[in-house]
């Protein structure tokens, strides 16, 4: 299989629910106001970029099944039914078999701490109902059962290279035959636990949540925009090999033109972004960062990198996008994309 | 490159197990586990890991970690910050890296199944995170060795292969997907070599969580049994070597046995409880068969999902009575968690093993505490070593989540 289409993309991050507000935060690219998270025996809370309220409940919180669920599912059905749009009729039909990929790199935290506190406080009273919420699973188990899909159904877990992984396994299934089309969500969300964690690594590193979700199938969307290539996934261990890793990811990626957009995961921190940097010093073409907009979503941010270059490609605003993602602890990885001609 | 897709061969390729290393409360190593399983041996005891005193149950079935690890290209210092699970990944591993006998590693995937990485770290870093928050020492390598990631990349460095890094977290069918994944990547051309596998190791978070279900045997693991009351926990870890038979039989590997199925769905029905009917299991039972070109008929020994748990021993039972038909009465059918506890997202790999030792061995591993069968289980539940070559063994693996998978193995004959 040499190319494999966009039906859909949908977001839920720091800038609302949703594409448009994505789309309006990254064109605008000022980042998103920073927000208090209390940490508990600190005085100082933690600095963070969290998913704002949706504008109006959201209709599948009627869902029994999602009634008790923490952030993190809400993020991964939100952006996937705005990518599924009306396909989300044919799927509970049975007469389309979609796929669900969902990947995470710190998954269901909140609930997580939330039951590991209370087992150290008592175990005998730790609460049945909250602890099937932390399996990593969750969110797509969620997310199947309100579409009903009973199709392939994986939950990926690494760093947040493991979104374009999850694009590469789409492929994967759709040449198989096993589906018709999959959805790829990557998602996370904020809990002081992780923002706390990640203070150790940079002191700079302002975490956010939410999710990005493309789905993908066959035969071509309305924008006609297609996935042409997933590099493959360097490995690094350290310092030096990160940016080694970053250096074959650039690689194998074609050269690009000035028509070109390269979405990017530069934070804004220097010694971050050294391989990103040494990666593509001599691009030529337009760039962006959105994880210097709305924060380190880790998988969610890779998500969001990929559907804003897709929008910019359905937007007509440049003729191929290229994804790069240098990961936490990894893997640097990279996608294209471009409009089919 | 990931994608573009390779053109898939005109011709599937056989995939075969040329490595494995199992990890169990039975033992560390394969022949140790496979003369345990051969006899129906238990391993459970009460749990020393942390404290249960206000836990429903006490008891699980814990794995003798070794004084020092195997020689790998890991240093002391790499190793001295290895959690539990990476330990109990390494062995198993190792193991099966040896047997392989590969010996340049560049570039091979490795697909895992797990459900919680390394949850001790995790647990380690929240306790010192609550009780000392301006106190930092440790805890960057806590944060590191949680994720799962870590025990990947830690077997890369280890035996110095290059990935890609696959970690399929599907809850307790996370084993059987792994290695299921395995294969589909073997078979549709991606790979010649791949390595897989799953692990897990005991955790307080884990257990208590469980025992919050109610889902844990306050008296013994008794799948299929008529008065079972829920399942036991364990930890420990399956590493299999897959490669295309072409590739084995150009270096004249020796061969362990052969991998012709895999059936992957989900449920859509509840988060922790199993469709009734057990269509989910049906439907990978079927599919693992159908990707094979193998009739229900022709496979003689199931290792059932067979948690012991009341719920899931009913749906399951109901699958493979439907799934087997009228010659129901002829399949043998087994839990091994019986013995070992049920090992999470190792369970699925751990099983595949056992279905090869049973293979190889020809005998079939009993459900040693089971007395009075469920009446609802219209096959042969073996609850007695038993001897019989056979040729071929599903295993099931269902999860939290819906998540369903059913892997198929061929007994490998030396003059194929």
């Amino acid at each position: 299989m040499s190319e494999l289409h966009v039906r859909g993309i949908g977001a839920v991050s720091p800038a609302g629910w949703g594409i448009p507000p994505l789309r309006d935060a990254i064109r605008a690219a000022v980042p998103i106001a920073l927000k208090d998270l209390p940490r508990p025996g600190r005085e100082k809370p933690l600095a963070v970029r969290p998913v704002p309220p949706p504008p109006s409940r959201p209709a599948f919180l009627a869902h029994a099944r999602l009634r008790r669920t923490s952030p993190i599912s809400h993020y991964v059905v939100a952006a996937a039914l705005e990518a599924l749009g009306d396909d989300t009729t044919r799927i509970s039909a049975g007469s389309l078999r979609v796929g669900v990929a969902v990947c995470a790199m710190t998954g269901c935290v909140n609930y997580s701490r939330r039951f590991f506190d209370e087992t150290l406080r008592d175990p005998a009273t730790a609460s049945p109902l909250v602890f099937p919420e932390t399996v990593f699973n969750a969110p797509s188990s969620h997310l199947a059962s309100l579409i009903g899909s009973t199709a392939l159904n994986y939950t990926l877990v690494g760093d947040p290279g493991t979104f374009l992984q999850g694009l590469a396994l789409a492929g994967q299934w759709l040449a198989a035959d096993d589906l018709d089309g999959c959805v790829v969500v990557g998602a996370e969300e904020l809990d002081w636990l992780t923002a706390d964690a990640y203070r150790l690594f940079s002191r700079d590193v302002i975490l956010a949540d939410g999710a990005g979700a493309v789905y993908l199938a066959k035969t071509p969307g309305a924008q006609n925009v297609k996935l042409t290539d997933v590099t493959d996934a360097h490995l690094f261990h350290d310092r030096p090999s990160r940016i080694r890793a970053a250096l074959r990811m650039r690689a194998d990626l074609p050269a690009g033109n000035s028509g070109e957009l390269l979405c990017d995961s530069r934070t804004g921190i220097a010694n971050l972004d050294r391989g990103e940097v040494k990666a593509w010093n001599s691009w030529g073409g337009a760039r962006v960062s959105p994880k210097i907009i709305l924060g380190e979503g880790l998988a969610a941010a890779s998500a969001w990198q990929t559907v804003a270059a897709i929008d910019a490609l359905q937007q007509r605003q440049c003729d191929a996008a290229l994804v790069s993602i240098v990961g936490c602890n990894q893997q640097a990885i990279g996608a294209r994309f471009e409009v089919q001609s | 490159m990931l994608f573009p897709i390779p053109v898939a061969p005109a011709s599937r390729p056989r995939v075969v197990i040329t490595g494995a290393g199992m990890v169990t409360a039975l033992g560390r190593d394969w022949e140790t586990n496979a003369a345990g399983f051969r006899a129906g041996k238990t391993g459970f005891r009460p749990v020393t890991l942390f404290d249960v005193s206000r836990q429903r149950v006490k008891s699980a079935a814990e794995v003798d970690l070794p004084a020092s690890l195997p020689g790998t290209e890991l240093s002391a210092r790499d190793e001295q910050r290895l959690d539990r699970a990476a330990k109990i990944l390494l062995l198993a591993a190792s193991e099966a890296w040896r047997q392989s006998g590969w010996n340049d590693g560049c570039n091979i995937p490795l697909v895992l199944g797990t459900t919680s990485g390394g949850m001790t770290m995790g647990q380690d870093y929240y306790k010192q995170a609550t009780t000392q928050p301006k106190r930092n020492r440790i805890q960057p390598t806590r944060v590191t060795q949680y994720q799962a990631q870590s025990q990947a990349l830690t077997l890369c460095e280890a035996f110095g292969f290059g990935g890609p890094i696959t970690i399929i977290a599907n809850a307790c069918a996370s084993g059987a997907n792994a290695i299921g994944h395995a294969w589909s990547l073997l078979t549709n051309g991606h790979a010649s070599r791949v390595i897989t596998g799953g692990y897990d190791a005991l955790s307080q978070l884990v257990f208590a969580g469980f025992d919050s279900l109610q889902a844990l045997s306050p008296t013994t693991c008794r799948p299929f049994d008529a008065t079972r009351d829920g399942l036991a926990l364990g930890e420990g870890a399956a590493v299999f070597t897959l490669e295309t038979l072409e590739h084995a039989q150009a270096r004249g590997a020796r061969v362990l046995g052969e991998i012709v199925g895999y059936g992957a769905v989900n449920d859509a029905h509840h988060l922790t409880q199993p469709q009734p009917e057990g269509n989910a299991a049906f439907d990978s039972m079927s599919l693992a068969c159908k990707s094979a070109g193998v009739g229900a008929e022709q496979i003689s020994y199931v290792n059932a999902h067979g948690t012991g748990t009341p719920l899931n021993d009913s749906a399951e039972a109901a699958a493979v009575n439907r799934w087997a038909g009228p010659r129901v009465g002829d399949v043998a059918v087994s839990s091994t968690k019986a013995s070992i506890g049920h090992l999470l997202g190792a369970a699925g790999a751990v099983e595949v093993g056992i279905c090869l030792m049973a293979l190889n061995g020809g005998w079939l591993p009993p459900t040693n505490s089971t007395a009075s069968v469920d009446a609802a289980c219209r096959f042969k539940l073996v609850t007695r070593p038993e001897q019989r070559q056979f040729d071929y063994a599903l295993t099931n693996s269902f999860g939290f989540g819906g998540a369903n998978a059913s892997v198929l193995l061929k007994r490998w004959r030396d003059h194929e």
